[in-house]
């Protein structure tokens, strides 16, 4: 049973979680063999959450942490 | 391919402490979520400096309301879902115009094609350590619909799994799984638009 481009379309998140069932899975990879665009946008999919979940990809401010600090610190001061 | 984050043996201890009146103790417990409070913020507001007011708000909103963590959820997941919270009130005061997205290629359209291309070279970590790279990075995740772009931080800049995401928005977790899918989609789309310039063999029409 094939699946077509907008299967993989709809299912490809699922499958990027190891989400969907071992038939569906197989299925979804003989499609990747087969259909160079699928291939890609998987490859390309799998690539940007790779890179958006490496702690190097959002900088946060330089001295986010000390001004942080000092806020919460000037809090329990202004509180006693 | 997500992986769970792990609750800190010691959290537990922190906030006995703190409720025993040791409030320097609040610190420590907040400091390794310092970046995803941020994070969070910025994804909302979209502007440095009230990111970053938010996040100080959210740390002391917590350190105020602590008695009211009853432990039934991760601590993280209590701590970003008040900086969601801040954060949608200030973007909400703030009532800026929103900018028209120029590109109309919403996932959630029947007619909608992800785009294609003829094979994708891998991009690797190391490439971080570009700026041009985490610049846009950040513009793509800024340029997405606010709901997708919501899900997508929470879920795979944080790490937080499918329930924990679903607890944070208050939506189900079949929700969550259908936002998240558009919001890879349409992330994936703005990224191989902002590098095509310089990464990619692209589709001929």
């Amino acid at each position: 049973m094939e699946v077509s481009c907008h299967e993989i379309w709809r299912e490809i998140s699922n499958y990027l979680d190891n989400d969907v069932d071992p038939a569906l899975r197989e299925r979804m990879e003989r499609h990747f063999a087969n259909c160079r665009h699928c291939a890609a946008l998987v490859d390309s999919t799998h690539n940007v959450l790779v890179l958006i979940g490496d702690n190097r990809a959002f900088a946060i401010p330089a001295n986010f942490s000390k001004r942080l600090y000092a806020k919460f610190a000037a809090h329990l001061a202004s509180n006693r | 391919m997500a992986t769970q984050p792990q609750p800190r043996p010691d959290e537990r201890a922190l906030i006995e402490r703190v409720r025993g009146g040791d409030s320097e103790a609040f610190y420590e417990l907040v400091r390794p979520h310092e970046r995803a409070i941020y994070i969070t913020a910025y994804s909302i507001l979209q502007d440095q400096t009230e990111a970053e007011d938010a996040a100080q708000e959210t740390v002391l909103k917590a350190f105020r309301n602590l008695h009211q963590f009853r432990g039934d959820a991760k601590f993280a997941t209590w701590l970003v879902t008040i900086a969601i919270n801040e954060s949608r009130m200030r973007l909400r005061s703030r009532q800026r115009a929103r900018l028209e997205s120029l590109d109309a290629s919403d996932p959630d359209d029947p007619d909608y094609v992800p785009i294609q291309l003829r094979d994708w070279r891998e991009i690797p970590s190391q490439a971080l350590e570009r700026q041009e790279l985490r610049e846009a990075l950040t513009r793509a995740l800024t340029s997405l619909d606010d709901k997708y772009r919501e899900v997508l931080v929470l879920r795979d800049v944080q790490l937080h799994n499918v329930a924990e995401t679903a607890q944070i928005l208050g939506i189900t977790p079949g929700n969550v799984k259908v936002r998240l899918l558009r919001a890879r989609l349409q992330m994936r789309d703005r990224l191989v638009t902002e590098l095509s310039g310089w990464h990619l063999k692209r589709k001929g029409k």
